[in-house]
């Protein structure tokens, strides 16, 4: 595998007596499609926070697209996509209102700007959507906009946070197209899911369970490594020991 | 980066552009309030219906009856006999009877000439409704008092608002009531729309700063401010006849660092309420009732309870509707407020330090 996008040694984050990370150590390379596995209440999104510089480790230390977590989360935040599963564009605006909106916050330039969104209204065929209210669109196409808005800035790393929840399984299918898409252009993707045919897409997987990580290699290693059939196997076979419910 | 500043104003804009029904709310509101306050809802008696009971009708209560008559508070019911003052009164169709002594004229005479004499005239009036008994008093003791003049002892002149218009009274509540539900009521709302929806969140992961956000949202609409406030002031000068003496620009600079004042507690409430409904409750139970009760806009400040005299003193509704009614109807330059616009430059600058700062820290 080749160059380190996201390192992270020792990272650990308590809210008071509870730690909700404990100890986390990891490498995504470039281009990779990096699962990031966990029951709800395993510190997934609180790990998430920290790489994304919204929140600062207890201890430990990391760095994502060559940025300190702890000193640059300002330089992380130029470099870095979001997309969470909760939809994140604004329904009262147009398809074309909110790429214009998110590409300034990303300081595109006006022509940068109006090539990037031709490009992506195309790649998506939502040429003709371009001047509809994103409320009116149907929830998987929004989330695929969403994606394409995420990474509108072509950036290193790209962090999808459930983003397939409660889409239908024609339109995941296409979701995961466009993230292999976006993946072949160098472009790394950070991902959880709860979806465990989901997780057999991925470069690689790590598993968190009561804020560690317990597993972390290729699907196919990780089904050998527990003689599962599926990941779906080897998520329950790991989350049965988990201390903290739901 | 300006440039994605100016992207945030008008994705805001387009935010309200396109809620048309809040925005056609925002503006229809303030002009309601307006001309129901200045027309409909008013503490002024109007036609308040009147009886003259006269053993004689003489030319002396003939031109007395006539000026009540004419006058434009009353409305003259007739005259009626002794018997039926109490019926008439009981009934509810008249609501004063003015009584003449029989020898009025010549009684009038003798006052005329300076010898001393009994009451002349009396006023029976139904006491069940205390505002218009003590209007309809104050009226025809003004209009009874003219006919003998010679014994009027004490003139009263009502300075700043001599017809006693309630509007004067009620435009500067107003504006401190609106401008805190728009500013203050619909930033906090919008900034908190944002966290629960999950927008905040993206904007929160990109590299804009917080601030700015929350700025660029402030942007709109303290423009809408300014275009209400533009309509009240000429709506109440050209539709109400409110003076403003003290001169436009004084009562403008005022009102625009009230516009500050609001659109930063929004920002606080915004820190604190965690959904809409909180922040719509926070707005409603924390602004409009201190507003409503404790500013002077209806009960005076001078009539409350001592604790709650206190109570006034932190709202800022309070020193500015003082300021802007002086203004507006004493006449008084933007100086001789100074105390009510330092008082409330200090509110506005401790509001915005302590939303900023809990604003900045709930980021970690």
């Amino acid at each position: 595998m080749s160059e380190i996008v996201i390192s992270v040694r020792d990272l650990t984050k308590c809210f008071g007596k509870f730690t909700a990370v404990n100890n986390i150590s990891f490498d995504v390379y470039r281009g990779e499609i990096f699962g990031f596995l966990g029951a709800n209440g395993a510190g997934k999104t609180t790990a998430m926070r920290m790489l994304c510089g919204l929140s600062y480790p207890t201890s430990g230390n990391g760095t994502v697209a060559g940025f300190d977590i702890t000193r640059e989360g300002e330089m992380i935040k130029r470099h870095i996509g979001y997309m969470s599963q909760r939809f994140s564009l604004y329904n009262d605006l147009t398809v074309g209102e909110n790429i214009n909106l998110f590409a300034a916050i990303y300081g595109l330039s006006k022509q940068n700007t109006r090539k990037h969104t031709a490009e992506l209204l195309a790649r998506l065929n939502f040429s003709s959507e371009r001047d509809t209210l994103v409320g009116s669109l149907p929830l998987g196409w929004k989330q695929k906009l969403a994606f394409a808005i995420a990474t509108v800035h072509r950036p290193e790393v790209v962090f999808l946070d459930e983003p397939t929840s409660g889409v239908d399984p024609i339109m995941r299918r296409q979701f995961w197209e466009m993230i292999y898409e976006a993946a072949e252009g160098g472009t790394t993707i950070f991902v959880t899911t709860h979806y465990m045919d989901e997780a057999e897409y991925c470069s690689r997987v790590s598993i968190m369970v009561d804020g560690e990580v317990r597993a972390l290699d290729t699907p196919t290693r990780l089904k050998q490594q527990f003689t599962a059939e599926s990941m779906d196997e080897v998520f329950r076979t790991l989350a049965r020991d988990a201390e903290r419910g739901e | 980066m300006k440039n994605n500043f100016l992207s945030f104003v008008k994705k805001e804009s387009l935010h309200i552009l396109r809620d048309k029904r809040t925005m056609l709310i925002v503006m229809i509101v303030p002009v309601v309030l307006m001309v129901l306050f200045g027309f409909a809802i008013s503490t002024e008696v109007n036609n308040i219906n009147i009886a003259v009971s006269a053993p004689e009708r003489t030319d002396g209560v003939k031109d007395v009856v006539d000026r009540i008559a004419h006058n434009e508070y009353f409305s003259f019911y007739g005259y009626i006999d002794q018997e039926q003052i109490d019926k008439e009164l009981r009934s509810g169709k008249v609501s004063v009877v003015v009584v003449f002594a029989s020898d009025f004229d010549r009684r009038m005479e003798q006052i005329s000439a300076g010898v001393p004499s009994k009451p002349i005239i009396q006023l029976v009036v139904d006491g069940s409704n205390v505002n218009i008994a003590g209007a309809s008093t104050a009226y025809l003791q003004g209009i009874l008092l003219g006919t003998a003049s010679q014994q009027a002892m004490f003139e009263t002149r009502m300075l700043f608002n001599p017809q006693m218009k309630s509007a004067y009274n009620f435009v500067p509540g107003i504006m401190g009531l609106i401008f805190i539900l728009v500013c203050a009521m619909m930033t906090s709302v919008s900034i908190v729309r944002e966290k629960e929806v999950g927008t905040m969140e993206v904007l929160l992961v990109s590299p804009v700063r917080p601030v700015k956000i929350v700025f660029a949202k402030m942007i709109p609409y303290f423009v809408i401010s300014f275009v209400i406030l533009v309509m009240i002031l000429l709506l109440s000068h050209y539709l109400l006849d409110v003076p403003m003496s003290g001169g436009v620009w004084g009562i403008f600079s005022l009102s625009l660092l009230y516009l500050l004042l609001s659109l930063s507690l929004g920002l606080l409430v915004s820190t604190i309420a965690k959904t809409q409904v909180a922040a719509l409750l926070i707005s409603a139970m924390v602004m409009m009732i201190p507003v409503l009760l404790l500013s002077g806009m209806i009960f005076p400040i001078e009539n409350l309870p001592e604790i709650f005299q206190v109570l006034s003193t932190i709202v800022p509704a309070r020193w500015y509707i003082d300021a802007i009614r002086k203004m507006m109807i004493q006449g008084v330059p933007l100086m001789a407020v100074w105390k009510n616009s330092t008082i409330l430059l200090a509110m506005t600058i401790m509001f915005i330090v302590i939303s900023l700062k809990k604003f900045n820290d709930k980021l970690e």
